[in-house]
């Protein structure tokens, strides 16, 4: 019995093999002649591409279920070495040999608006004044990254406390904390950022503090309705019979509880300020021209630039939609886990 | 077992496993049972023993699926819930069997008046007008002894207190008549004085209607003295099955013996040290071998952590069959209770 | 009775615990309250275990966190070892009702589920700044008087626990503290029911090898009888009947404890054995159905609470609050209609 069990197991996992390394290598030859042919319109190689590129997804599926025996998430592994390949590069990149990104005095002698040519010094072409489009794309993601990551970090740490204190005190303390959460949620995020960058320089620190004051609210409402559901429970009760204080509650009890739905609400929040951080660039309230941020690039190619040449606006676009489309995913992923109730949202 | 025709349900050897991320959980494990009309079964376990599972599964609400397989067959008069499509499941439910579960308000659609509730089932099933399925939902109403059943009819659930909540639901599992009715822990979530008045209330209605129940519960006081067979659960198995009377006067099984003992008894003397079970219910992803029940067991020898008992009849002689899952079965149940 | 009084406190015995007619209300929107609990009276003397029996809504939760002051009752007095704890502020409160400890009902819930067993123990030590070296050791002689394994479970967490191992460390959790008073709310009925005599048997251990005096509280009549030496019967916040437990059976006169026992299985018997009284309670008709059910406690009836479900009541009943009277040693109820003993 057992051993019949195997032997079906194992034509299973041979039949999977097979197919999948069928799907794989069917899909990439549709993608290379999708890609290459010069006999079709535009469409119909969009159409073999894409369908080349679903082929090799699943192929690819298919080959690790065969050999390793488990199914594993494809799109959130692709997306996960998406972002840790990102942030890899984005932190060495000026150990890199990358091309020029902001000094146009050195790239006089370089050809702009050069479309992207994979083995050349410039594999994602380069600008209007000659600057490299990779080189200028990770120090994009420099600081995209830094100021998303410290804009979260930020409102994270400010409004997870400032939840779990309205949501434990209650009462008086909890009315203040609400009027001052609706207030800053009743401006409209885009009105309020312009508005504070009238007065403050449009530096990476600045940036961060003003992108925060756009998560403290929910994070603040996140964490107080955790926390009173939390403080509910009976070991919070427990905690107070032996003697613990409010603040020892709060620390031992509650915080630990709450951090982790707080901290699954962070990732998805670092998807949306990449998102707003990359339109205050465009409209160029935020980081400045000649340093590089994937907004102020997409803006690069107004006034016509876009209709010549498309990749000053596709090389930005690409990476902020990955970057986006990945951390969606992680925090996805990250409420599943950790926050189930919002997850059902 | 019974060769009968009027058998309302008859179930073989039903095996339930759900596929969970964890592992495959066998919450039923080739439990076997029948059930005439008429006749009441109280099937009684604790947490974990798959009692409510199989309540399911017997109903068909757990079928085969992507994360669960059924095998084993349960008939209900004589079709096969699980070789059934969906909607011909769906016709079941109703004329056939119905289920009463513990949360009344798990039933109940907070936005829908009570009348509705049942006139709807009326209405789809039977295919009455609105005034015929008006009347006949009061008459419903009445019979679970609702007071003032014509206003009832167009309140809602909220306004109603659990246990008049309770006599809704079982009147709209009764609306169409069914042959089977499975109340799965139907006072669990309910006051001590008003469990003992829904019981009553299952008990009376089902002798009226000659209607075959089956009386989940993990109380062994709502099951004595209100059903003609019980059966007691553990890990997904049967161990003991007879007449309630028998099992409750002698158990052969250990477990069903030290459950019983454990219980404290209002006639006991204050400070009565109880017969406690030692140890846990077992973790269903990883069941002990053998005797599931080995490992808690006061009796048990290496045998029984090897080799899993059978079901057998330990009546020894008298009509009534006495069966248990035990190498070493208690005292043979010789003698005739009650 | 529904009915108070405290003819039944024994202030000469010298009680550890005594709770001085403590009223707990609840304010629910639209100037509506909730009377949770209405004048209710409780004396617990050193090494006596006093049962609190009641349906759900009858106030008897909210009398056992009204005791340990969380909340605090709206008035009346709760001595503990003569020491006044109503009244009491911050450190102080916090300090002196640690003497008391509380088990409660969902086990599970009541154990933070980041944490581990170890530390979850020798929290209350630690909350009061007592780190020592021998720590650990008193964990584990804890943990062992509790009957679990401390190297097993010294680094579990709540859910790697079953709901009776959780019971068992919520008790150790309580011990650490070293406690005089322990007010057990419902400690089995979330709990399997093979489980329920090991908790229960351990109760009544540790009670003796601690020393504690205890409070229990449930719904369950042959749980209660069991454990305590004494019972108090309450209804919708006030007391029916204060009873030694061996008369549970035989001697509980008040129609409202009755209906309690009859509804047990067993239970209709041992009332329709011995007295007339209890016939027309225990099959209440069913014209009577719609009052059959615990009335509000936003609007408790007049006179005596349970008079609307009563089959004795007559006039007097809504009209006069019966006051707690002694029927026979050590034996009071509240009730016009019940002629003593």
């Amino acid at each position: 019995m057992p051993s019949d069990k195997f032997r079906a197991d194992k034509t299973k996992r041979t039949r999977t093999l097979v197919l999948g390394g069928a799907m794989l290598v069917v899909g990439l030859a549709l993608m290379v002649f999708g890609w290459s042919t010069p006999t079709l319109v535009l469409a119909a190689k969009a159409v073999l591409v894409l369908g080349g590129v679903a082929l090799v997804f699943q192929g690819i599926s298919r080959l690790v279920v065969a050999i390793r025996g488990k199914r594993i998430d494809l799109l959130f592994t692709l997306a996960m070495i998406w972002l840790v390949g990102l942030c890899i590069v984005a932190l060495l990149a000026p150990l890199l040999p990358l091309g020029e990104h902001n000094d146009v005095a050195k790239t006089l002698l370089e050809p702009t608006n050069m479309s992207p040519k994979l083995l050349t010094d410039h594999p994602l072409g380069t600008n209007n004044q000659g600057l490299d489009m990779l080189s200028r794309s990770i120090h994009g993601a420099r600081t995209s990254l830094m100021i998303s990551l410290l804009a979260v970090s930020i409102g994270t740490v400010v409004g997870g406390s400032i939840g779990v204190i309205a949501g434990y005190f209650r009462k008086g303390t909890d009315s203040v904390i609400g009027i001052f959460t609706n207030a800053v949620l009743a401006v409209p995020p885009l009105i309020l950022l312009i508005a504070l960058s009238t007065f403050l320089d449009p530096s990476l620190r600045n940036m961060a503090f003003a992108l925060s004051l756009l998560t403290i609210p929910s994070m603040v409402r996140l964490a107080r309705a955790n926390t009173i559901a939390f403080a509910q429970r009976e070991f919070v009760m427990a905690a107070r019979l032996m003697g613990a204080n409010r603040f020892r509650v709060m620390a031992r009890e509650l915080v630990p509880n709450v951090i982790l739905p707080v901290f699954s609400m962070a990732v998805v929040m670092i998807s949306a300020l990449i998102v707003a951080e990359a339109s205050l660039s465009f409209l160029g309230l935020g980081i400045q021209q000649p340093d590089p941020t994937w907004g102020n690039m997409v803006a690069e190619g107004e006034g016509g630039a876009m209709e010549d040449y498309p990749h000053i606006v596709l090389v930005p676009g690409a990476f902020l939609f990955l970057t986006v489309f990945a951390f969606n995913l992680l925090g996805e992923k990250a409420q599943q886990r950790w926050d189930t109730r919002s997850a059902k949202l | 077992m019974n060769q009968d025709n009027d058998l309302v349900l008859e179930v073989r050897d039903v095996r339930t496993t759900f596929l969970t991320p964890r592992g495959p959980v066998r919450a039923v494990d080739g439990v076997s049972m029948s059930l005439r009309a008429g006749e009441t079964l109280g099937i009684v376990g604790e947490s974990g023993s798959g009692k409510s599972v199989l309540g399911r599964t017997v109903m068909g609400l757990v079928s085969n699926s992507p994360t669960t397989t059924v095998t084993g067959e349960c008939l209900i008069d004589g079709r096969d819930v699980h070789t059934l499509k969906p909607n011909q499941r769906r016709q079941l439910w109703g004329p056939e069997v119905a289920m009463v579960f513990q949360d009344p308000m798990t039933s109940l659609n907070p936005v829908k008046r009570v009348g509705r509730h049942i006139t709807e089932a009326l209405r789809l099933h039977l295919g009455v007008g609105k005034k015929e399925a008006h009347d006949r939902a009061v008459e419903l109403l009445r019979q679970v002894s609702i007071p003032e059943p014509v206003r009832r009819m167009t309140q809602y659930p909220h306004e109603l207190s659990g246990g008049m909540r309770q006599r809704v639901v079982i009147a709209m599992a009764l609306a169409c008549d069914p042959k089977l009715l499975i109340a799965d822990e139907p006072t669990t979530a309910l006051d001590v004085t008003v469990q003992k008045q829904i019981l009553d209330l299952l008990a009376s209605l089902a002798t009226e209607r000659n209607m075959a129940t089956i009386l989940i519960s993990h109380d062994l006081g709502a099951v004595e003295g209100r059903t003609d067979r019980v059966a007691v659960m553990y890990a997904g198995r049967t161990v003991e099955t007879s007449r309630t009377s028998r099992v409750f006067n002698n158990p052969v099984h250990p477990y069903a013996d030290a459950l019983l003992a454990s219980i404290p008894r209002i006639a006991d003397d204050p400070h009565t040290v109880l017969r406690a079970i030692d140890g846990s219910p077992p973790n269903m992803l990883n069941p002990p071998d053998g005797c599931r029940f080995a490992p808690r067991c006061r009796f048990a020898v290496d045998r029984c952590r090897e080799e899993s008992p059978e079901l057998r009849d330990l009546a020894d002689g008298t009509d009534d069959t006495h069966l248990g899952a035990c190498h070493f079965p208690l005292l043979p149940a010789r003698q005739e209770v009650g | 009775m529904a009915g108070s009084g405290n003819a039944h406190m024994r202030p000469e015995h010298g009680p550890l615990l005594s709770v001085d007619d403590m009223v707990v209300e609840f304010p629910v929107g639209r100037r509506q309250v909730v009377h949770a609990v209405s004048g209710l009276n409780i004396d617990l003397l050193p090494g006596e275990t006093l049962g609190i029996l009641g349906e759900s809504g009858c106030g008897k939760s909210s009398a056992g966190r009204a005791i340990m002051q969380e909340p605090a009752p709206t008035s009346g007095g709760v001595r503990l070892a003569g020491t006044e704890l109503t009244g009491l502020k911050g450190r102080s409160l916090r300090r002196d009702r640690a003497k008391m400890q509380m088990i409660m009902q969902d086990p599970v819930s009541s154990l933070n589920p980041r944490r581990k067993v170890h530390d979850l123990v020798s929290e209350g030590l630690r909350i009061w700044g007592y780190d020592g070296d021998d720590l650990d050791g008193a964990i584990r002689e804890t943990l062992t008087a509790v009957g679990l394994d401390p190297d097993t479970v010294w680094d579990r967490r709540a859910h790697e626990l079953s709901g009776g191992q959780c019971q068992r460390v919520c008790i150790a959790r309580a011990l650490m503290m070293n406690p005089d008073v322990l007010i057990c709310d419902e400690p089995v009925s979330a709990l399997d029911v093979s489980v329920q005599a090991q908790i229960l048997n351990l109760l009544e251990r540790t009670k003796e090898t601690y020393d504690l005096s205890m409070i229990f509280i449930a719904h369950d009549v042959s749980v209660v009888k069991n454990i305590s030496d004494r019972v108090m019967v309450l209804y919708l916040g006030k007391t029916c009947e204060v009873l030694p437990s061996t008369d549970m059976q035989t001697r509980a006169l008040h129609p409202y404890t009755r209906t309690l026992i009859a509804s047990i299985p067993g239970g209709e018997e041992v009332v329709a054995a011995d007295d007339p009284v209890a016939g027309p309670v225990a099959d209440a008709k069913p014209q009577a159905a719609t009052m059959t059910e615990l009335p509000s406690p936003l609007n408790p009836p007049s006179g005596c609470r349970f008079r609307t479900r009563c089959a004795l009541a007559t006039d007097r009943c809504a009209a006069e609050e019966p006051q707690l009277r002694e029927v026979g040693p050590g034996h009071f109820i509240a009730c016009h209609e019940v002629a003593a003993g």
